[in-house]
């Protein structure tokens, strides 16, 4: 007789179990609300709505009900970043585990104070009744229940057949006061006596400022301050405009020395190859028996640094009180920006709070973080007033940090039968990660600027197993005998880099299904069917079988249109997503429409995820067709929206979107989903259209002529 | 200082300020109505955008003294949660925004596009809009919304 297998010892969600008291995730209030208090913060793709369903669901109560309260470093779960498409599984699976126990906590009282089994008992609406009329409420126990107790192990969520909100398109909470225009952002904050900051920052990275004369700026009416700590300098001012005309003054009195020289914008490629880097081995897989190989394959793909471009310049609030300081911010993690300002002001971190509060949609870690500490450092000379500092336009686009430039090189050994049997794949690049709160050293920029300044932070990637950061999405899903992933870091940094959506993924991407798609063309393969081919993974044929249906593959062949394909499992262990792009033009491309299926598990807010990819095809089409940061050996000139231009509306593809819903696998984060298909599905088009294979991004008019002649 | 009339959301509006100052700074600054957002100072995005007669202009890059005695509505003046506008209503129902930091400049440019053309092609939507920049992606959703108000403004 054999005993069964032991079922592993349950365990809480990993959100849960950083942070498991209870009350700290759930509350309910005394006017018949529940509050809801997640560690992740609302950057504009919808968390907040889909966390809010997924408490309403466990607790059943009705969703209006539910009150999200913004994060704090003052008493939100420590959920460390909002990032990498994972606030639905780890924010959204601790509150449905811990609403799943406080579900079966009040049940219990409910069954005690009403004299019936818990199986008798059934909730609507935060009202827990029983047979014959009896009822009770959360709120009406709360009063005797005490939610200041650890989450334990085991809490068993509702089935998803019984969930009556997750699964289904809700209306976001936030949508209604931006269309009103309600002050919800940061930008549109105003405190009691709030006075106003600019900081002065020299064009070319790490010049020092070696003269300032003071006079212009102490000429303006309303001007508080004048800030100076070694290159780092600005002004704080009674208004606005006084901020600004008085930051005008300093700037003609200010003179620079020194700083960084940058790379040469058209030999990146050999740059990036050129400089010290880090080498490590991502994966390797070995044959299980040696291979005939006829020839090999070698091609070369680049994508340039790319910026964030929030639509919003990046602003923060900052206000003193004594050795304490309050900072608003809309950082994507409060924690980690207060570790960084901890180190920076060498203040122990329970001498500052950090509250989040909505800025423009960020794609990753743009200036938000950096503007925080201008903030904290001019509210110094503001004899504890509160400070608002916001970017300009400029140095939001020439000194937040940028997505990493990229060279990706592949080489495939083939065999006689044009059959891949070896596969190497290369990148060189900064790495894609440079955020506060990760280092026993600060990576805000004005941390570099002081007297005593901080070094300046060489941005890394975060571990393969976390997702990878340059190596994400370089390891192939499909199926072949033997291959090898290596990465080089640069350890030199002239530009500064740090997290932009997808991180590497977008280059990997872009680089594995267009040298897949050569080789299909080569064998003279459907590019569908070569795919499939090579996969095992149900779910990911599932997604190209439906993209590939949506858009009725393969089209006729129309004299300047072209189709392609782009699949990609984001991080390998994400969201599914396929793409068929359709493209036109011979000299300009333009892209006409994007057939997208996506498979994400369980979809919170099915509406929601749909909004997610849409926007994130149009913003990876933007990438492909416009966008490159732009830079003499001096400064970034790309720093206006003349310079680095984004896609308009009369450019804009229309998106389909075939939403693949498995309510019983885990859900999955959508907003980076759809970046490196897209790209590859454009290049690919690109390629039927006009039978150019375009390797080095963007796709623009240049690289279309470039890419004819090298042919 | 000099003091600059207009008509503000339908409010006669005096203002004693620099006529040379940004309409934006004075919405924003001295009248406190945020809605008009900063996005680049210098008529690029569209962020600000409000109403000046029946254009839309970016606030940024509108001095004072141009909009003496003229009608100028800001977002705040387009409508509101208990009196929505066509256009508020059609971008809640599709859902046509995610950060939602441009929008109120893309409501006033597709409102000023509806004063001027009640029934508007897509292709026209597109066009009236092309000067405001949406980075999140919402775009196809917007032109959808416009169009969805311009419909259900035109119903009897």
């Amino acid at each position: 007789m054999t005993n069964p297998a032991p079922s592993p010892a349950p365990s809480l969600p990993v959100s849960l179990a950083a942070n498991p008291v209870l009350s700290s995730w759930i509350r309910f209030a005394p006017d018949g609300q529940v509050t809801v208090s997640p560690g992740k913060v609302e950057i504009g793709q919808g968390i907040v709505t889909a966390l809010a369903q997924i408490a309403a669901d466990e607790l059943d109560v009705d969703l209006g009900r539910v009150q999200m309260i913004r994060a704090s470093t003052a008493g939100s779960p420590n959920e460390g970043v909002t990032s990498g498409s994972l606030s639905v599984q780890q924010s959204g699976r601790a509150i449905r585990f811990a609403c799943a126990e406080i579900r079966k906590i009040f049940l219990a009282a409910a069954s005690d104070q009403l004299g019936v089994g818990i199986d008798s008992l059934d909730i609507r609406d935060g009202t827990i009744s029983g047979p014959g009329n009896i009822s009770t409420s959360y709120w009406e126990l709360a009063e005797k229940i005490s939610l200041d107790r650890r989450a334990t192990p085991g809490a068993v969520p509702k089935p998803s057949a019984k969930r009556a909100l997750a699964g289904n398109s809700v209306q976001r909470l936030d949508i209604p006061d931006k269309v009103f225009a309600l002050p919800r952002f940061i930008h549109d904050q105003a405190l009691p006596r709030m006075l106003h900051g600019r900081v002065m920052r020299s064009e070319m990275p790490a010049a020092r400022l070696t003269a300032m004369k003071e006079d212009r700026a102490r000429a303006v009416a309303g001007l508080v301050a004048i800030v100076r700590d070694g290159n780092f300098a600005g002004v704080v001012s009674e208004t606005e405009d006084g901020a600004e005309a008085a930051l005008r003054g300093l700037r003609k009195g200010a003179t620079w020395a020194g700083g960084e020289t940058l790379p040469d914008e058209n030999g990146l490629a050999e740059w990036l190859k050129a400089q010290p880097a880090e080498s490590t081995m991502i994966d390797r897989r070995t044959a299980s028996a040696p291979a005939e190989k006829q020839r090999m394959i070698r091609r070369q793909y680049t994508r340039p640094y790319l910026a964030h471009a929030s639509i919003a310049p990046s602003c923060a609030i900052a206000q003193w009180s004594g050795d304490r300081v309050r900072v608003w911010t809309h950082s994507q993690g409060v924690y980690f920006l207060r570790a960084d300002l901890a180190l920076v002001l060498k203040l122990p971190p329970e001498n500052i709070t950090v509250e989040h509060m909505e800025g423009a949609g960020c794609y990753g870690h743009n200036a938000a973080d950096d503007v925080a500490l201008d903030a904290v450092l001019l509210a110094k000379a503001a004899g504890g007033r509160p400070v608002r500092v916001q970017w300009s336009r400029e140095d939001e686009l020439s000194h937040a940090p940028f997505g990493a430039a990229m060279a990706i090189e592949i080489e495939a050994d083939i065999d006689a039968q044009g059959e891949i049997v070896d596969w190497r794949h290369s990148i060189w690049g900064n790495g894609h990660t440079a955020r506060p709160g990760r280092a026993a050293q600060p990576a805000l920029l004005a941390a570099t600027e002081l007297k005593t300044p901080f070094p300046r932070y060489i941005a890394t990637n975060p571990p393969h197993a976390n997702g990878g950061g340059a190596d994400r999405n370089s390891v192939p899903l499909y199926d072949f005998p033997s291959w090898s992933i290596e990465c080089h870091r640069l350890l030199t940094m002239p530009i500064r880099t740090s997290a932009l959506r997808t991180l590497g993924a977008q280059g990997n991407v872009f680089a594995i299904e267009s040298f897949l798609d050569e080789l299909a063309a080569e064998r003279g393969e459907d590019p569908v069917a070569f795919r499939l081919r090579q996969l095992t993974d149900e779910r990911a044929k599932d997604v190209i079988c439906a993209a590939a249906k949506r858009a009725k593959w393969k089209p006729v062949k129309q004299t300047g249109r072209g189709y392609g394909l782009g699949f990609a499992r984001y991080k390998n262990t994400g969201a599914y997503c396929a793409v068929i792009a359709e493209v036109e033009g011979a000299e300009q491309i333009s892209v006409r429409r994007l057939t997208i299926a996506v498979d994400v598990g369980e979809a919170i807010n099915p509406d929601g995820v749909i909004n997610q990819i849409e926007g994130g095809a149009i913003q990876a089409t933007s990438w492909v067709l416009k966008e490159r940061v732009r830079f003499d050996r001096e400064r970034i000139t790309s720093n206006s929206w003349s310079d680095y231009p984004i896609l308009r509306f009369s450019e804009v593809p229309d998106v389909a979107v075939e939403l693949i819903q498995r309510p019983d696998s885990e859900p999955l984060g959508a907003g980076e989903a759809a970046h490196g298909p897209v790209t590859a599905a454009i290049a690919n088009a690109v390629y039927d259209a006009l039978g150019v294979r375009v390797r080095h991004l963007p796709i623009t008019r240049d690289s279309l002529i470039a890419a004819m002649e090298s042919s | 200082m000099p003091s600059v009339r207009f008509r503000l959301n339908g409010v006669e509006t005096d203002v004693d300020a620099d006529p040379d100052s940004s309409l934006l700074a004075i919405l924003r600054g001295r009248l406190g109505m945020t809605g008009a957002h900063f996005g680049c100072g210098s008529g690029e995005c569209g962020a600000c955008n409000v109403i000046v007669g029946d254009r839309a202009v970016a606030a940024c890059d509108t001095p004072l003294w141009s909009v003496k005695d003229k009608d100028v509505t800001s977002i705040e003046g387009l409508g509101s949660a208990e009196k929505p506008h066509p256009l508020q209503r059609a971008f809640i129902a599709e859902q046509a925004l995610q950060c939602g930091y441009c929008v109120s400049g893309i409501l006033m440019s597709a409102a000023a596009l509806l004063m001027r053309k009640p029934n508007p092609s897509s292709a026209e939507v597109k066009a009236a809009l092309d000067r405001n920049l949406c980075r999140c992606g919402s775009h196809n959703r917007m032109v959808r919304a416009v169009l969805r108000a311009a419909a259900e403004m035109a119903a009897p």
